[in-house]
């Protein structure tokens, strides 16, 4: 709702709302107003042309043209809407008939609709308008019967759609009829769409009810719509062309009103928010500071990151002030909820942040090259060769109209010039680097040939086709079964052994990433909020959170009689952050400290920096609180 | 509370040539007042087990008896197996508040004793008695789903599933679209709920840990055929199956070692492909123990170890597992059963 009115204020809302009230408005209005005007018949003044007394003229009978196109807004736009409802609720009916009914019926309601889809509308209106005889009626019923199948088939889409939710499953789990089924969970879900295309659908009713009535087989004498003025009209367009334009403009302003109404209905559920306004009013991102020549150059190295991204009630910053360094050979896990920051960190150090996002930084470097400033095409290549990205959805990430072998073979193509045959002779080695079994056969196959686990190792072999300093793995493993992702981690550790990369490892589950990893960074709410060896994590972690992550998740040796440990509430929302420690509404230590001053990130020993007033110290202790409870056989 | 039979239960998809045998011969029983957990890999018709349980999958061959009936055979409007599906972003309507998606599935009509809810009134109180009973405040039913958090929603889920007045609930996965943070409270509530009312379920879940932490007892799928089945704690301390020892070992968790990567021929075996199942026993082209590492074993590549599968420790359908008697205790036959027909009829009861 609040998205439809801020829509309205847009020049185009603006627009088709007061179009639509003012043709609605005439059409109720105008019979009442000039009703008398449009019947008298002056036979003084027969077949004049535009005067002040008459602004389109006078027909035969000479009647005031204007008048009468104004009083004939009210039958036009009423058959229009008529044919209109006709044609949605036929459409409805057929569309969702199959849903209820035994397959074999549906089965004939959706052959018949496909059948009728194929017939252009105007000549199923014609074909109508026949069967049902000239006149009103007919013209009505033609339209309506006309529009219907097109309304079937969307009907019949969405609502096919909607039949494989699993809501719907539940509520036939639940022992609840078809009809009903329809009634409350298909109709209300498919009735957006549904309604933007019935207002659409209304000017192009308007448009064919006007063709008819002109071609003589709609509205008959003494009634008239636009359609018949405009025939009328039309005979004498050279002597007065006022006669038929009026109308005809009559039928393009109520057609628009239609239209532009419907779009703007349609861009309101399309969750499209005009956020150019908000865009243009920020800051530039801070200067970065150019790169100064380290002598230890680490592949990564991360200071002050943040990640901005305008919502409807102002600024997210679901990144905010995130610093690390990542060295050659090093692997970095890190963890945290969904939305704590974990995957944007990773997505701004590969410079894969779309607008509306803003990426500011101190420092962005990548193998010694600021990621902010260098220039573009330098980045590029440097990015293309030397960064390898592997992404969760092992499904969406290959495009699946080409041939593995290409997709590999195009990066070495696109960055060291290599011929064709030589860059898919690479494809085929680095497949086989990666363990897909007969890699030269497994070239040529297409994405979904290839399972889940191959196509993430396929995504590392991409990644080898350069020479990777660095390799991000977003959740690489997490649509995937755990023999296969064991499998895929190990790839990942020898790939890092053989190719001294670097990886980043991004993942929800602090098991793997402390088996995997030199060095855990955990994240919360945009923070880093621990970063400490991997090997320390489960006797070490200091902070309240670290500890809390540990605790929830069972393992194999968990405790089946007690509970299990939880972390009560959720993570702040990015837009609404609390005043001091993001964590403190959750933590079982917070104190009046913690709610007011934001703690910061502070070495507090080898390798360990933490982000917490109140850290735990003694391991072990404290542990049979319920909130935060970490079971005794950790 | 009911016993939920699977009993050579087939589910086949699609057209002859072309289909796909999700579920092939599944023997499984979950007594009552029991939780049964299911594991196994994507691909290995867990789900779709679940599904022909409640009528959403057709059961091409086989039965699923509750207490010995039909299901398919029940009475008309009654729906005594329930089931909570993975997703609780999908799986609650999100224009109806979720009080409406709640008493929609209260009973209408009164079944054997059972409480029917008909008017207005009763229905607001048994959604408010449910809403609490899930732990969620009763003020909340007039919230629609997209107000909720992931864990709220999947309570909700639990809620209607349980208006329906099951015999029996079966859970789809019902945590690995939470978070970790979660995952726990869902868990917590899942054992609160089996305990307190003494629920049969099926707990259906592609972590080990997970199920191992809810079940009594935990059935292992590989290609829609069960390979092994045993009390929990004995199944994962002592598993007979190569498949259930993969597993195990392939969990993650803060002490093992997943990297210590053992050299062998199948190390980057690609799971099972269930248009393609292998001959024989179905794991052998990943079998550490298997034709591919012990040339020896041929007989895996021809002959189905699923056919005297009842008299292995634990039913392991594999040619090499102990034979029942060989370890301390024998799996007790009433319990829990799997294998084939033939099997059946020499080796229980």
């Amino acid at each position: 709702m609040r998205r439809l009115r801020a829509l309205l204020r847009t020049p185009l809302g603006v627009c088709a709302v007061v179009l639509l009230l003012l043709v609605l408005a005439l059409a109720v209005a105008a019979p009442l107003v000039w009703g008398a005007q449009a019947t008298a018949v002056d036979t003084d003044a027969i077949q004049q042309g535009p005067s002040g007394a008459h602004l389109l003229g006078t027909d035969a009978l000479g009647r005031d043209l204007f008048a009468r196109t104004l009083v004939a807004t009210r039958l036009s736009i009423g058959l229009a809407l008529l044919a209109m409802l006709i044609g949605v609720t036929v459409g409805t009916l057929l569309g969702t008939a199959p849903a209820v009914l035994p397959r074999r019926a549906g089965r004939v309601i959706v052959a018949v609709v496909n059948i009728a889809v194929a017939f252009p509308g105007l000549l199923l209106a014609l074909f109508f308008a026949v069967v049902f005889g000239v006149g009103t009626t007919g013209a009505v019923l033609a339209i309506g019967f006309a529009t219907a199948p097109g309304f079937a088939r969307v009907a019949q889409t969405l609502s096919a759609s909607v039949a494989g939710r699993d809501y719907v499953a539940a509520a036939r789990i639940a022992g609840v009829g078809r009809l009903r089924v329809l009634v409350r969970h298909v109709l209300p879900n498919i009735a957006e769409p549904l309604v933007v295309n019935a207002t659409i659908g209304a000017g192009a009713a308007l448009l064919s009810f006007a063709g008819l009535s002109f071609l003589g087989i709609g509205v008959q004498a003494p009634s008239y719509d636009w359609g018949r003025l405009l025939g009328d009209g039309l005979n004498r367009i050279y002597t007065n062309p006022a006669a038929a334009l009026g109308p005809g403009v009559a039928v393009v302003v109520a057609g628009l009103a239609f239209n532009l109404c419907g779009e703007t209905i349609a861009a309101a559920l399309g969750h499209r928010t005009p956020l150019r306004r908000l865009l243009s009013r920020t800051s530039a991102p801070a200067a970065p500071v150019p790169a100064g020549a380290d002598d230890t150059d680490p592949v990564l190295r991360v200071e002050g990151l943040s990640v901005r991204f305008p919502t409807a009630v102002g600024w997210a910053e679901p990144v905010r002030g995130v610093t690390f360094t990542l060295g050659a050979g090093e692997a970095v896990g890190v963890v945290g909820e969904s939305g704590s920051g974990k995957s944007l960190t990773a997505l701004a150090a590969a410079r894969l942040i779309e607008r509306p996002g803003v990426v500011a930084a101190d420092r962005l470097e990548f193998a010694g090259r600021p990621l902010l400033s260098a220039p573009e095409r330098e980045l590029r290549t440097l990015l293309g060769t030397s960064l390898a990205m592997v992404f969760q959805d092992p499904t969406t990430s290959f495009n699946p109209t080409r041939r593995i072998g290409r997709q590999l073979a195009e990066v070495a193509q696109e960055h060291q010039g290599l011929g064709r045959r030589g860059a898919l002779a690479r494809a085929v080695e680095r497949l086989a680097q990666v363990r897909v079994p007969a890699p030269a056969k497994r070239a040529h196959q297409y994405p979904h040939e290839f399972s889940g686990g191959m196509r993430q190792r396929a995504m590392i072999g991409m990644g080898l086709m350069g020479t990777p300093r660095l390799i991000i793995a977003d959740e690489p493993t997490t649509a995937l079964d755990v023999t296969v992702q064991r499998q895929v981690l190990r790839l990942l550790d020898q790939v890092r052994r053989d190719t001294a990369a670097a990886v980043l490892l991004i993942s929800h589950d602090i098991a793997v990433v402390t088996q995997t990893c030199d060095r855990v960074l955990v994240m919360y709410a945009g923070r880093i909020v621990e970063d400490l060896p991997a090997a320390e994590l489960t006797e070490r972690a200091r902070h309240p959170y670290t500890r809390a992550l540990l605790a929830v998740v069972p393992d194999l040796a968990a405790d089946r009689d007690r509970p299990l440990g939880v972390i009560a509430g959720r993570p702040p929302e990015p837009t609404a952050l609390p005043a001091g420690c993001a964590f403190a509404q959750r933590c079982r230590y917070a104190t009046d400290e913690c709610r007011s001053a934001d703690p910061q990130l502070t070495p507090v020993g080898d390798d360990h920096r933490l982000a917490c007033w109140h850290p735990v110290t003694d391991s072990g202790a404290d542990t049979t609180d319920a909130r935060i409870s970490v079971e005794g056989s950790r | 509370m009911s016993t939920l039979a699977f009993e050579d239960v087939r589910v086949r998809y699609g057209t002859h040539r072309s289909g796909l045998t999700a579920v092939d011969g599944v023997e499984l029983t979950v007594p009552s007042g029991s939780v049964v957990g299911l594991v196994g890999e994507s691909g290995s018709g867990k789900s779709t087990l679940a599904r022909a349980a409640v009528g959403l999958a057709p059961v091409t061959g086989g039965r699923v008896l509750l207490d010995g009936t039909d299901v398919r055979r029940l009475p008309r409007g009654r729906r005594p197996v329930q089931l909570v599906f993975q997703d609780p972003y999908s799986s609650l309507d999100p224009r109806m508040t979720v009080g409406e998606s709640i008493a929609e599935a209260l009973p209408r009509r009164a079944f054997g004793g059972r409480q029917a809810f008909r008017d207005r009134k009763a229905r607001h109180g048994e959604v408010a008695r449910l809403l609490e009973l899930v732990g969620l405040d009763a003020g909340r039913s007039g919230a629609l789903p997209g107000e909720l958090s992931g864990g709220q929603r999947q309570r909700i889920a639990l809620a209607r599933a349980l208006a329906a007045r099951p015999e029996v609930v079966i859970a789809d996965e019902i945590t690995s679209a939470l978070d970790v943070s979660v995952q726990g409270s869902v868990l917590n509530l899942v054992r609160e709920l089996q305990r307190e009312l003494g629920l049969t379920m099926l707990f259906i879940s592609h972590n080990l840990a997970v199920v191992r932490y809810v079940s009594d007892y935990v059935a292992v799928l590989y290609l829609g055929r069960i390979v092994e089945v045993g009390p929990a704690e004995r199944l994962l301390a002592d598993p007979q199956h190569p498949y259930t020892r993969e597993l195990v070992e392939a969990a993650p968790s803060a002490h093992g070692s997943l990297l210590a990567a053992p050299d062998s021929p199948v190390a980057d075996a690609e799971p099972g492909d269930p248009h393609r199942p292998p001959a024989g026993c179905r794991f052998h082209p990943r079998c550490p123990v298997g034709p591919l590492v012990e040339e020896a074993r041929s007989i895996c590549t021809t002959v189905d170890p699923a056919t005297v599968a009842a008299s292995r420790e634990h039913r392991a359908a594999c040619h090499f597992a102990a034979a029942v008697g060989d370890t301390d205790t024998p799996v007790p036959n009433s319990v829990v059963r799997t294998g084939f027909p033939s099997a059946r009829s020499d080796t229980l009861e």
